[in-house]
């Protein structure tokens, strides 16, 4: 094993360390909230951290296929997070409506 | 010669994304309203992914594999700022206020003075 893969090998497991951090102090958003769009942004975040995920793993197993996923989950948490904006705000016209 | 060059480039990148990742959630986590909160996440966590499909797209051989991945980069940075814009407009609507040491609302003032025309 040459000096360079050695290297990349220890980037690459500190990298995993340092995701499954952020990942947990954006859960810990989560969960203590306190509104709905603060837990719509957590999520949006959640997904930029498992893209980040998916790239190191992609890297560490020489799996081609992971690009993809990583651009899938992309499109997939784009489209979660206008679906909440959306909803944000029509909770609001329901809400006027009612009073 | 180029395999341990790509194999360099490719551990900074991994280990700068992931610090983007980290600095962004530790911003999530402390930053005092919604607002500021976004604009952590939705910036430096957004850089944080992107760098890290950079280093996918410099360690892969495969052009096929490059291309997609700077095709992802290309995506998310596209998609961001349209999802962070719309969230926040959502919350401003809704009426989630700012921060009380805030200094400036373009937005209210905004929508103030179209409601006085």
């Amino acid at each position: 094993m040459t000096t360079a893969a050695m290297l990349l090998d220890w980037a690459l497991t500190a990298a995993l360390g340092v995701l499954s951090l952020a990942l947990l102090l954006t859960v810990v958003r989560v969960v203590i909230g306190p509104t709905l769009p603060d837990r719509v942004m957590a999520l949006d975040m959640l997904v930029a951290v498992a893209i980040g995920f998916i790239a190191v793993l992609g890297i560490r197993t020489g799996q081609t296929l992971y690009a993809d996923i990583a651009i899938a989950l992309g499109l997939v948490g784009f489209l979660a997070t206008v679906a909440f904006a959306r909803f944000i705000l029509q909770r609001r016209s329901l809400e006027e409506d009612g009073t | 010669m180029i395999d341990a060059l790509q194999q360099y480039v490719a551990a900074a990148l991994v280990i700068v994304g992931s610090l983007f990742a980290l600095a962004a959630a530790i911003g999530l986590l402390r930053l005092p309203d919604f607002y500021t909160r976004m604009h952590a996440a939705s910036k430096a966590g957004t850089l944080g992914s992107c760098v890290m499909l950079i280093a996918l797209a410099v360690y892969a051989d495969d052009l096929a594999v490059t291309a997609r991945a700077l095709g992802g980069v290309v995506f998310f940075l596209l998609t961001a700022p349209v999802s962070a814009h719309l969230l926040a407009k959502a919350a401003h609507v809704s009426g989630l206020r700012l921060w009380e040491m805030s200094v400036l609302d373009n937005y209210a003032e905004e929508t103030a003075s179209d409601s006085a025309e």
